[in-house]
């Protein structure tokens, strides 16, 4: 266990392989609808990663993480509409973002920075809260930043959808991101914050006592989070090309919490094979209500079963599996018992 | 005009309170929060819009509404807390949350997406005057109803011996334990009281806005929240008093907010909860001491 390096190469090499192997398999299907759930399912990756770095570490539930996506969505999208369209999309903007563009993919990280920042501002003083305090006040951030997307029309088009957003967001660069957010999120991990505020989060006195300062080191932890967060929203923006502030909300986030659970928020592994489970059988789910739709065999609607089956599944797990599927080994560790004995 | 002031307050204040008392009576006890409180209020909604066609008189479906209501609160419990009470805290609120959700989409799979009519009865739209107050009929009944029910809580919680045993488990509950309480019925008690609570304040809400869809439970949930964390999380005077607050605070927007900041108004509350969680995190009203989690 001393060598920590050689432990994130492990990992961080077997999720590259796991990213082209999808990637091959993409190229392999070679379908319109194949391609839109796998660039998806990277985003996600990046929104569960980022949501990891901050619930894993830390071990405090966080329901804002879909609020810091909203605003990274909105960011991006503000300052990459293309001055003609601006005028149409949201005329009452301010003129000296009126007359700006930027190229896509530098608005996406000015969305990363900015959800950042958001969160900076508003957590610092939240982080010395725990257990149902901390998560009451993570969704008061929510519903702070959710009424003011819908609010503030003059930027984000209020209530209504807001569209214009040039789509830029290629399989390939939602790949390249997604694998960076692992990066970080392994190397942020072991480094000296992720372990002293995995200490923190396993013993919170004993951790100060050995001069742990649990507050700034959450703060640290939401920063990084909230940055993920703000370019998984970014990506996702110029994905969809239009969007309302009903995209980001508690539907959302359970999908996200969901996701986290169903892996295990302890590891990064967790949140990876959690996405890709939770998308999988989401997919499946939506293409059984289609057929069942278009059979004509039920005259009924199937809308809301994906969701009821989800919740189930989130209480089966957390009743039997409370730690997730990978509760406290990394897929590195794992493979290093397996096949390198004395490892 | 001030006396109109007062009479919009402590009818909306009434109402709240009832709310917040409800969330605040699981909390006092396991120190977990129920996420599937609102969705009480969807299933007062629906059962008062689905027993729409019997020929039973108004007043009697609202009973077998808020008998509903007792038994998902008491689902709840053997559903979302029962399993997971021993595990962590986030893992209850998971749950929770989960069975909010899952009774939500229920509601969109079996009913409707779309908003749906719920009856009252016409009385309660009619106006009243007095002392040159004008206000519907269901304010004034919204105060006297939560007058009593507060007067017969209190009294229970007081007087009667499994009031007794939830006090003492709300201060200690191990130590309750050990002397014989029993928790499993202490708990179920609670969650029941919590489903009777919600399910009166869930009515008096309906016969507000008189309509139901699958959303409905975000906004109560989200007062009880308010009042709760402004009035104090562990004390039942406090969850009262919190939702008289946010009352105050909720109609003094009203009253002097101009239209375009009202649309804010939430982010203000919010913020607001935010700065009481820091001052003082325990709340306006202190509870028991202790309060360690079982």
């Amino acid at each position: 266990m001393k060598d920590f390096t050689n432990e994130n190469f492990i990992n961080i090499l077997f999720f590259f392989g796991l990213f082209l192997l999808i990637y091959a398999l993409n190229i392999f299907m070679g379908t319109a609808i194949f391609e839109r759930i796998v660039t998806n399912l990277f985003i996600y990756i990046i929104l569960v990663v980022g949501l990891q770095v901050f619930m894993g570490n830390s071990g405090i539930l966080s329901f804002a993480h879909i609020g810091y996506m909203s605003i990274g969505a909105y960011c991006s999208g503000i300052f990459s509409i293309p001055v003609k369209m601006k005028s149409m999309a949201l005329p009452d903007l301010y003129y000296f973002i009126q007359i700006t563009t930027f190229d896509p993919i530098i608005c996406i990280f000015i969305g990363g920075i900015f959800a950042a920042i958001v969160a900076a501002v508003l957590t610092l003083p939240l982080m010395r809260l725990n257990d149902a305090a901390a998560v009451i006040t993570s969704f008061a951030v929510l519903m702070v930043i959710h009424s003011i997307v819908v609010g503030w029309s003059a930027v984000t088009n209020g209530p209504r959808t807001f569209f214009g957003v040039p789509k830029a967001t290629t399989l390939e660069l939602a790949m390249i991101f997604s694998f960076a957010a692992v990066i970080i999120a392994f190397l942020y991990k072991n480094s000296r914050f992720g372990l002293l505020l995995r200490a923190t989060r396993d013993n919170e006195v004993a951790a100060e006592s050995i001069g742990a300062n649990t507050v700034y080191l959450r703060w640290f932890a939401v920063i990084v989070s909230a940055f993920l967060a703000g370019i998984a929203g970014g990506l996702w923006g110029h994905f969809i090309t239009s969007f309302s502030p009903k995209s980001f909300y508690l539907r959302e986030t359970f999908l996200v919490i969901s996701m986290i659970i169903i892996g295990g928020s302890f590891t990064v592994t967790g949140a990876i094979a959690g996405a890709l489970f939770v998308t999988i059988g989401y997919e499946f789910l939506r293409w059984i209500e289609k057929v069942i739709k278009f059979s004509d065999a039920i005259k009924f609607e199937f809308i809301g079963l994906t969701e009821i089956f989800l919740s189930i599944t989130m209480i089966v797990f957390l009743v039997t599996k409370p730690k997730g599927l990978f509760p406290f080994l990394e897929i590195g560790e794992i493979i290093k018992k397996k096949f390198f004995k004395k490892g | 005009m001030m006396l109109q002031f007062i009479v919009d307050v402590l009818s909306l204040g009434s109402m709240y309170a009832l709310f917040a008392l409800g969330l605040v009576l699981v909390y006092g006890i396991l120190k977990l929060v129920n996420f599937a409180y609102g969705e009480l209020i969807l299933v007062i909604g629906y059962s008062i819009f689905l027993l729409k066609g019997s020929p039973f008189p108004w007043f009697f479906m609202s009973f077998i509404a808020i008998i509903m209501c007792i038994f998902t609160s008491i689902a709840t419990d053997y559903v979302a807390f029962r399993p997971v009470r021993e595990k962590s805290v986030t893992a209850v609120l998971i749950t929770s949350f989960a069975f909010a959700t899952l009774l939500q989409n229920a509601a969109l799979l079996l009913i409707s997406a779309k908003p749906k009519n719920v009856p009252m009865p016409s009385f309660l739209s009619d106006s009243v005057q007095f002392l040159g107050v004008i206000t519907p009929v269901r304010n004034l009944i919204s105060i006297f109803v939560a007058v009593v029910c507060l007067f017969i809580f209190f009294q229970f919680m007081k007087r009667s011996l499994l009031g007794l045993a939830m006090r003492a488990s709300a201060t200690n509950f191990n130590m309750a334990r050990m002397l014989g309480i029993p928790a499993n019925l202490v708990i179920t008690t609670a969650f029941a009281l919590s489903g009777l609570l919600a399910g009166i304040a869930g009515t008096l809400w309906m016969s507000k806005i008189s309509m139901v869809f699958p959303g409905i439970g975000l906004e109560p949930l989200l007062i009880a929240f308010i009042a709760t964390v402004i009035g104090g999380m562990r004390s039942i005077q406090g969850a009262v008093l919190g939702g008289f607050i946010l009352a105050f605070i909720d109609m003094s927007f009203n009253y002097l907010l101009p239209q375009d900041i009202l649309k804010f108004r939430d982010a203000f509350t919010f913020s607001f909860v935010i700065l009481i969680l820091l001052i003082r995190p325990e709340g306006l009203i202190r509870g028991p001491a202790t309060g360690a989690r079982t």
